[in-house]
């Protein structure tokens, strides 16, 4: 089990010691430590039911009713980004954006959120009119407003295609650079993980199982040799035969 | 020409090899055809006011009721009457509306409330609110107390039942969506609650201000000396068909327009929703 020692200090936002959750007789998570420093990109793979969203959902504090131990350790001021968008239907894009703001200066900075997602002009639009991408950088714009230390995303692009997926990884990127939250990034696609991560972790029998720092220069691909073996290891861990298919 | 098989022979000789398929739907709409049924009932009645064969002690021909409508207009009956009966209405719909949105709120927001609140009211649903009639006029007297307290009595629980259904029907998606975002009790109310009840509260509004009417019809008959059921029990002392019909006219008139006002707040309010039904 691959721990991040350190010190254990304000540069490390996210701090997870020994967390147990399950549900009912089944077991979940089991003494599970994480540690994810400032403005680092962290991405979580795990199989399917592995826990990768009870994980997230521990650490965005919305699994009240899960029975649990363990000591989680997030800066107060985290967002979370959903697999849906989940925009409030009767609210206009605007509104929603700024959903969890306060201050004169709300609609101000939900306009330039907006903006930052390319739907400037959109504010006054309702939900309903938005493609499924347009949808999502809403939601990511409302994540992003309260310039979060740390951005909980669970497989925020499962739900899109294929071509408008490539193009939010662009934009994710992007925008955490600009406003470098810690980032966790839960998801169950091998290149999307070591395309947009620093770190890929890889969940399995409710801990740790991988730690993979990957320090590739941008613009990743499959032409670098290094993304290649990555790929070829995680795909192993995960019990995937890379060589077939 | 597997279609013959369908067709009598006789036509299937005529018919292209590509017949259409046999229609199930209904067809197309007919222009104004809501109007249809009711002008047809006016044109029997009509019909057979003018030929005699109804008596006018049975029912007046339209046209009388048409002019005694106006003869009440005009001598100040008829408006007189209407602005009690409007105001008795307005008053009860409007007490039992805040009653029964606050107890769908109360219910739908916390389980005491649920558990303290529920019960009774679905124990009310259960008795017409004109059997309370005898007990409230003991209690309250005959006066406008007793009339606008059996309307609210009656408006009260649609609003309850679908606002409390509204607010029960709110994605739970929406409302881990606001823990995620810290949101503040007021903030939830004002942004997720209320706007997600708002369809449910609206469908009860359309049933309240059915019953606001239809409550008022009867505290009107009981021992009342003004509005338009004072105006029809007066009329039917005196057999005066065309002025009860004249009643119920309005009766049904304010019934049809109130329900429309409803509707047209509902498409409005709900404007975010009709992008997606148009």
């Amino acid at each position: 089990m691959a721990t991040h020692a350190g010190g254990l200090t304000a540069t490390r936002p996210v701090r997870v010691r020994d967390l147990a959750r399950g549900f009912g007789d089944r077991t979940v998570l089991d003494g599970l430590d994480l540690t994810i420093g400032a403005g680092e990109f962290v991405a979580l793979l795990g199989r399917s039911g592995s826990g990768k969203s009870t994980l997230l959902r521990a650490l965005a504090g919305l699994d009240g009713e899960v029975t649990g131990s363990g000591l989680v350790d997030v800066p107060a001021n985290s967002s979370v980004v959903f697999q849906d968008a989940r925009l409030l239907p009767w609210q206009r894009v605007l509104d929603n954006v700024v959903l969890g703001l306060r201050g004169p200066d709300a609609a101000e900075r939900g306009r330039a959120a907006l903006a930052e997602v390319g739907l400037a002009g959109r504010d006054r639009a309702w939900p309903s009119e938005l493609s499924g991408g347009e949808q999502q950088r809403v939601a990511l714009a409302r994540a992003l407003v309260s310039e979060p230390e740390l951005l909980l995303a669970d497989e925020p692009f499962g739900a899109l295609d294929a071509l408008t997926r490539l193009r939010m990884h662009d934009l994710l990127r992007r925008l955490c650079d600009r406003h470098r939250p810690a980032v966790l990034l839960v998801t169950h696609d091998v290149d999307e993980a070591i395309t947009l991560a620093d770190r890929v972790l890889l969940l399995d029998a409710g801990r740790i199982a991988v730690d993979l720092s990957i320090d590739l220069p941008a613009p990743r691909s499959y032409r670098q040799p290094a993304f290649l073996a990555h790929r070829e290891s995680l795909l192993r861990a995960l019990g995937v035969d890379p060589t077939e298919g | 020409m597997t279609a013959s098989v369908l067709t009598r022979p006789r036509t299937a000789a005529a018919e292209p090899a590509n017949r259409p398929r046999r229609r199930l739907r209904p067809g197309r709409p007919i222009p104004f055809g809501a109007a249809i049924g009711p002008l047809l009932l006016l044109a029997v009645w009509a019909l057979g006011s003018a030929t005699g064969w109804l008596d006018p002690r049975t029912l007046s021909a339209p046209w009388t009721v048409v002019t005694t409508a106006g003869d009440l207009i005009a001598d100040g009956r008829l408006p007189a009457n209407l602005a009690v009966s409007a105001q008795r209405a307005a008053l009860g719909l409007g007490i039992g509306t805040v009653i029964g949105t606050v107890l769908a709120v109360v219910a739908g927001l916390s389980r005491w409330g649920e558990a303290v609140v529920d019960g009774p009211i679905q124990i009310k649903r259960a008795v017409p609110a004109l059997a309370l009639v005898p007990l409230l006029i003991l209690w309250l007297g005959i006066g406008e107390q007793m009339k606008v307290t059996t309307i609210a009595l009656g408006v009260f629980v649609p609003v309850y039942i679908h606002t409390h259904n509204g607010l029960r029907s709110i994605d739970s998606r929406y409302v881990e969506l606001g823990e995620s975002l810290r949101l503040r009790r007021t903030a939830f109310l004002r942004r997720i609650v209320l706007p997600g009840a708002l369809p449910g509260f609206l469908l009860g509004m359309r049933f309240a201000v059915v019953g606001a009417w239809l409550a008022l019809v009867v505290v009107e008959q009981i021992n009342s000396t003004s509005g338009i059921g004072y105006m029809m029990d007066l009329a039917r002392q005196y057999g005066q068909t065309d002025v009860i019909i004249v009643g119920l006219v309005l009766y049904g008139l304010l019934g049809l327009l109130s329900d429309g006002a409803v509707r047209l707040v509902q498409r409005r309010a709900l404007s975010w929703r009709r992008t997606l039904a148009d």
